[in-house]
């Protein structure tokens, strides 16, 4: 349906962003931020059971050593997908254009975000790099790993280049978001939102925005070459023609490093909202969170060598990484301080959202410490590329950021829906989820101490008892997603009305109706006072 | 320190059979260690807090705490100078890792999919093993025929990539005899989990006599060395050459050129193709009258050139 069905007076509490427009056309050409933030919701969850599936499929190979279900080629398929779907369609794009999308500009009382069209414009660029991606499944496969290190990603005879066109494109929605995104929080900060009254939320979803614009383009450019490469036979990385492998290797991580933090930055800014939320209290520090997003956000763009410790850079090169990364540490270390300092003298309920938080806090702290084992450069030696980095990032990506999106999902399903899901069933989820996941990935750290490589289809005896606790615990993790989706269907299907401000939350977005009509807010905002003033 | 090996890197670890390796070990036991403080403070005050500051009333009033320097200040330089040691400790450790030292034993191992070759300086050539004497410097010069690879071995505590088109090294002593895991470490394709070589440490006398014996062995013609392989790698416990005896597998017998009766009801003739593909490949064509699945694959464990000889071998038992 067109826009002339326009109507509807906004005062009314009864018309909302959802039930103004009606039909499919009406989603399809919205450019509500709202809407566009809801349709990122749909795809990268529907991505996320993808790559969830491949995940269980993994683990399911390597209950045992030996060949249990695949092949070592459908294996290194299976675990090249699994990497791509989860990084490029589900954990980047995940809380910025999901939350972000949705709460950015009624967090600062905006009406919308600075570049409506633009906004609509990503999702459907966004979409069309997740098709081509989904593509390759049916043309030829991907077998490179996420990372498409040269030479292999040269000489493989699958479906490579098309999935690099995939990441290329869909990182080129990463930039348009990302552009918005900081020309919003600038110009369309409500009257009295001074950058230092703006939510962490904010701040974390800015700093991404930075990374997002700056990081990608390197990777979008180091992608196009590889195509290249791969189709006219330009020798940049392929040794035989002169060209230097590890040379991508520096292109690779100088945008998958900041990229590190373009996943985790959004989902410390929702788990700074959840902590101050459920606590009742303002946020501890909040100068020093938000500058440490800035810091984390500047710091990481001179890091990436420590992904390269063994790949024959230099000893001086290893070196000032190895520092360069300890460097990284503090501000992480200082946001730690500050949320647990702000549970200090709360008033601390625990409901779901506030659960997943604290599971965040719990996961986070693991997978920080394992990242200082990780940046000392002589236990990196040992450590590179077996089981202890796999376990390291799935707790600072899944404990981190996944754990941050489920909160952040339950936290404001409330506003985006009007509806309250079940709370029992909401609370069950994060037992399994916790419990699941730490079955899974806390055995994976003695494997990797053991020395078992990553991206192993096969293993030698002594890893197998690890390994099949391993795989158990990725069926709790199953049970515990497939919870969720069952709560937040039935919530949307029959939940009970929920009321504007069910956590009686500070910050704007609560302080509209639920859900909020097509333009955010009824009367402008007039923002007097900081986002967390719990007196 | 010692108690603290015991208590943690060595529990998880592989056996440490260099110094460095042990070095390595203090290292991650003082992580593991600080590590598990950080993780008490950190968890154990958010379960604190949590239980303590529970939510009586909605209405209870939370404190109203915004910043506190002096305690800020507490914990972003406490743990910056815990990394900056940490900083130190591994660099001190790396950068004996990368001084090479003279005089060392030098290997020359490059990596191919899906194998490790060992060329020594005398010209003898292994597949999937490296042997070197115990208490002796040695460097392994890495090279790569195709893809990257990544040379590892975890009682050593050493890794380095193996890039096609340069060089690049790693140097180990091995203070502990015994047979350790080399592991690829780098993805290279399809069987990259089973591009596993043996490190082999020995003392100084079985080296030299293995490596002179080889060193002879790399001089021998070609069916006879085909000969001695056959009983290094066991092919012998299970086929017979000299007659027509069955063992456990079929006899080779003057089986080159001749016609085999395949469990599938086809034949095939007995050409050398077929021969490669029977001891990379064991369970393609089972000869009839014969179990699948009993003759172990030798993918990997053999270099061109040593199947070229046992094929040979076979060729002249006639």
């Amino acid at each position: 349906m067109s826009a002339s069905t326009h109507t509807a007076s906004h005062t009314s509490g009864e018309v909302n962003y959802i039930n103004e427009f009606k039909g499919l056309k009406s989603w399809f050409t919205s450019l509500d931020h709202k809407r566009i933030g809801l349709l990122y919701m749909i795809s990268v969850l529907f991505f996320f059971l993808v790559g969830g599936l491949f995940a269980l499929l993994i683990r399911l190979e390597l209950f045992k050593p030996g060949a249990q279900y695949l092949t070592p080629d459908q294996y290194n398929q299976v675990m090249t997908y699994h990497g791509a779907i989860m990084v490029f369609m589900v954990i980047v794009p995940g809380i910025p254009a999901i939350l972000g999308n949705f709460f950015l500009p009624l967090q600062i009382g905006a009406k919308d975000v600075a570049f409506p069209r633009l906004n609509l414009t990503s999702w459907y660029v966004f979409m069309l790099g997740a098709i081509i991606a989904i593509c390759t499944l049916f043309l030829g496969k991907i077998d490179t790993g996420w990372t498409f290190y040269t030479p292999y990603s040269i000489k493989t005879g699958t479906a490579a280049t098309m999935m690099v066109v995939a990441a290329f494109v869909m990182g080129m929605s990463s930039i348009l978001t990302g552009l918005n995104f900081i020309v919003t929080v600038h110009k369309l900060r409500a009257p009295g939102m001074t950058m230092f009254r703006i939510p962490l939320f904010i701040w974390a979803i800015y700093s991404t925005a930075v990374l997002q614009i700056l990081a990608t383009p390197v990777l979008g450019i180091t992608l196009l070459l590889l195509a290249m490469e791969r189709t006219f036979g330009v020798g940049i990385f392929d040794p035989n023609l002169g060209g230097d492998p590890v040379l991508f290797q520096h292109f690779f991580w100088f945008y998958s490093h900041p990229a590190v933090y373009i996943m985790i930055l959004p989902a410390m800014g929702v788990v700074s909202e959840l902590i101050a939320a459920f606590s009742r209290k303002t946020i501890f520090g909040y100068t020093a969170i938000a500058f440490s997003s800035i810091g984390i956000a500047a710091v990481s763009f001179f890091v990436w060598g420590h992904h390269m410790f063994v790949s024959g850079q230099s000893e001086v090169a290893g070196i000032v990484f190895s520092f360069l990364t300890m460097l990284v540490g503090v501000p992480t270390a200082i946001k730690m301080f500050n949320w647990l300092s702000t549970l200090y003298r709360g008033n601390i309920s625990f409901e779901s959202p506030m659960l997943f938080a604290l599971g965040f806090l719990f996961l986070f702290a693991i997978g920080g410490v394992t990242g200082i084992m990780l940046a000392t450069i002589a236990t990196d030696v040992h450590f590179h590329d077996t089981y202890f980095v796999v376990a390291h990032f799935h707790y600072v990506m899944v404990g981190g950021t996944l754990m941050a999106l489920m909160g952040g999902l339950y936290y404001w399903f409330p506003k985006m829906f009007g509806k309250m899901y079940n709370e029992t069933l909401a609370r069950l989820t994060f037992v399994l989820i916790f419990i699941g996941f730490n079955v899974t990935f806390f055995p994976q750290f003695i494997l990797g101490a053991m020395g078992m490589p990553r991206r192993y289809f096969d293993y030698i005896p002594a890893y197998q008892s690890l390994n099949s606790i391993s795989t158990i615990g990725s069926w709790l993790i199953g049970c515990g997603f497939l919870l969720s989706l069952y709560v937040i269907v039935t919530a949307l299907r029959s939940g009970e009305k929920a009321s504007d401000n069910p956590w009686g939350a500070k910050t704007l977005e609560w302080q509209t109706s639920s859900p909020p009509p097509h333009t955010n807010f009824h009367v402008e905002p007039v923002v007097t006072a900081g986002p967390y003033e719990y007196k | 320190m010692f108690w603290m090996q015991y208590a943690f890197a060595s529990k998880f670890m592989p056996t440490a059979a260099t110094d460095q390796a042990s070095q390595v070990n203090n290292l991650y036991s003082f992580l593991l260690i600080s590590s598990f403080i950080a993780c008490v403070i950190l968890i154990g005050g958010m379960i604190y807090f949590a239980y303590k500051y529970k939510r009586q009333s909605l209405t209870a009033k939370s404190a109203y705490i915004t910043h506190n320097t002096f305690l800020e200040f507490l914990w972003s330089f406490i743990p910056l100078v815990i990394f900056l040691v940490v900083f130190g400790w591994g660099w001190h450790i790396y950068h004996q890792m990368r001084q090479f030292p003279k005089d060392a034993l030098e290997v020359h191992v490059t990596g191919k999919q899906w194998a490790w070759e060992a060329t020594y300086k005398s010209g003898v050539r292994t597949a999937n093993l490296v042997k070197v004497p115990i208490d002796t410097d040695v460097k392994i010069i890495l090279a790569s025929n195709d893809v990257i690879h990544s040379f590892y071995v975890p009682s050593f505590r050493i890794k380095q990539d193996a890039v096609p088109g340069r060089y690049t090294a790693v140097w180990f002593n091995a203070n502990k005899l015994g047979d350790f895991h080399i592991f690829c470490t780098e993805y290279c394709g399809t069987q990259h989990s089973g591009m596993i070589g043996k490190l082999q440490v020995v003392s100084r006398e079985e080296y030299d006599k293995w490596l002179e014996e080889e060193a002879k062995f790399s001089t021998l013609p070609i069916a006879q060395k085909g000969e001695k392989l056959f009983q290094i790698k066991a092919c012998s416990g299970c086929h017979s050459v000299a007659d027509a005896s069955v063992k456990v597998g079929p006899s080779l017998f003057k089986k080159f050129g001749a016609k085999e009766e395949l469990t599938s009801g086809d034949s095939t003739g007995v050409d050398e193709n077929y021969l490669r593909e029977s001891i990379l490949n064991p369970n393609a064509k089972i000869v009839k009258g014969f179990a699948s699945g009993v003759m172990p694959s030798f993918q990997g464990q053999l270099s061109e050139d040593e199947l070229s000889a046992i094929i040979e071998y076979i060729k002249s038992a006639k």
